[in-house]
């Protein structure tokens, strides 16, 4: 293909005619000739490994469906092939995935947000107030991150209940349930941490409502309160507290406990069978 | 069915017609002596009476008439005749598959897009809310959880805060939790798991009310109100 383009130039060049080529498609030749060099050098070919589309000479083959899975890393979280029920959007209406995606948005977003964060009572509210009015795209992160921390919540709760009524929740799948009601758990707790943070009259009542309820745990009540206000009143620590929860600690558990959930779909028979 | 080997199909025979002629038939026997194309295992090779062993003891126990070994000196005896098919499944079933790429890797994509789009156009139009800066002095009137813990602010008019805000969430979260280990019923249709999906519908149910009524039921000081007359107040905290 590339010694083709370049008779092609050579021609174009040495012939000096009186119809000059198409500039256009001139450029369209030489840019479809370098993009093979690029595809034929040893360094694409190191990256891109066999059977990835973006390989050269790809072609859609029942052998290349399943290098595609097994040769990337993120997709090798599928199998190479599942059954055709599996990937009905009516059965799974897409509830568990979705709830992965939200939180790999939530990440995202949640690492930008990091950027105009100062986690102290005296900065925490004008920050956000700042990263609002002064910052690019600071208010529309914001507004996504809080969107999405609601709909993660959401769907993980719905996932829940389609997983239930489908009865998915039975052997051999019982231990992934456990993990699947964990993981509803944490992200609950990531939804509340994260609520403090603005430190706006919201997330300080919201706060104040929720530690004192948590403080009548029996026997270590006082103890559990302590904790997690990391003083006697709501003040610096419980925000330095929360934050620490909020962006390392509970996204490092779930992200964990996803790992798991993940796999075990896998090693349980991959989804449940159609009703 | 597996070929019986000749010899001991006479031996079998031999044994039958000594039998008969002593009278008494054993009680396994009697089925298979009329009319059997050798689709049942002849009674005597399984009642274990044919002495084979190449032991003095053995063959001095079993009756006299039988023979030690076989025709060409044999002294193994049969244990059992298995069909085929009967452990065995020789047809693999067969499942219906499909490759992930490009059939769930496409949908996955348009799933996340299609959520990434509706949060984009959503966040551009409806702001997070960012009320005033925290304010030790000034409780808001009413002070409500955020939507998904208004359930738990419920019960906590309704029971000692231990009950409503420890006891019973922790109970539900560990009662869903054991679901699967408590659920005995094995079948996935769902006319055979009425109770179940009952059970977990109230369940859901249960949580719903509390947190419409904590919306809309709630007013100044949480008291109860009906937003048809008083209004809605402030309905939660997103």
């Amino acid at each position: 293909m590339a010694r083709r383009i370049g008779n092609g130039n050579g021609n174009g060049n040495g012939s000096n005619g009186h119809s000059r080529p198409n500039p256009l498609k001139l450029a369209q030749t030489k840019m479809t000739a370098q993009m093979d060099a690029l595809q034929g050098s040893q360094f694409w070919a190191s990256v891109f490994r066999p059977g990835s589309i973006f390989r050269k000479g790809y072609t859609d083959s029942p052998r290349n469906r399943s290098y595609v899975i097994m040769n990337s890393v993120l997709y090798h979280l599928h199998p190479v092939k599942v059954k055709r029920h599996a990937v009905k959007v009516s059965y799974t209406l897409c509830l568990g995935g979705l709830s992965f995606f939200l939180f790999i948005l939530l990440t995202v977003t949640g690492i930008f947000l990091m950027f105009f964060y100062r986690p102290t009572a005296a900065a925490a509210w004008s920050d956000i107030a700042t990263l609002e009015t002064s910052v690019t795209f600071g208010l529309m992160v914001r507004n996504m991150h809080r969107w999405a921390a609601h709909l993660m919540v959401i769907s993980v709760f719905l996932h829940m209940a389609r997983v239930f009524y489908h009865g998915a929740y039975k052997p051999p799948r019982e231990f992934n349930w456990v993990i699947g009601v964990i993981l509803l758990l944490l992200t609950l707790l990531l939804s509340f941490t994260g609520y403090l943070l603005p430190w706006d009259q919201l997330a300080l009542w919201a706060v104040t409502v929720g530690t004192n309820m948590m403080g009548y745990t029996p026997v270590f009540g006082s103890q559990v309160r302590f904790v997690l206000l990391g003083s006697l009143e709501i003040g610096s620590d419980t925000l330095l507290r929360w934050y620490v929860l909020h962006v390392l600690m509970f996204p490092f558990v779930i992200v964990i406990f996803m790992a798991i959930h993940f796999w075990r779909v896998r090693k349980d028979g991959g989804l449940s069978g159609p009703l | 069915m597996a070929e019986v080997p000749e010899h001991l199909l006479e031996r079998s025979r031999e044994r039958r017609a000594a039998l008969e002629g002593g009278g008494a038939a054993p009680p396994g026997d009697a089925g298979g002596s009329a009319g059997d194309d050798g689709d049942r295992i002849p009674g005597a090779l399984l009642t274990g009476q044919v002495a084979t062993a190449p032991a003095a003891t053995a063959v001095a126990t079993a009756p006299q008439s039988i023979a030690a070994a076989g025709p060409a000196g044999h002294t193994q005896r049969l244990l059992t005749v298995v069909k085929a098919g009967s452990i065995q499944d020789v047809k693999a079933t067969p499942s219906d598959k499909v490759h992930v790429w490009p059939h769930l890797l496409v949908g996955e994509l348009v799933a996340s897009m299609a959520m990434t789009a509706f949060l984009l156009v959503f966040s551009a139009f409806v702001n997070a809310p960012l009320l005033a800066l925290a304010n030790f002095n000034q409780t808001p009137n009413p002070s409500k959880a955020p939507w998904y813990f208004l359930g738990l602010q419920e019960l906590l008019t309704m029971f000692h805060p231990m009950v409503a805000g420890v006891t019973v969430p922790g109970v539900a979260l560990v009662a869903l939790g054991m679901a699967g280990y408590v659920d005995k019923n094995p079948s996935h249709k769902p006319e055979d798991r009425k109770f179940a999906i009952a059970m977990m519908t109230m369940f859901l149910m249960f949580w719903a009310v509390l947190v419409i009524i904590g919306s809309f039921f709630r007013g100044e000081g949480f008291n109860f109100i009906l937003p048809w007359q008083q209004g809605v107040h402030e309905i939660f905290d997103l």
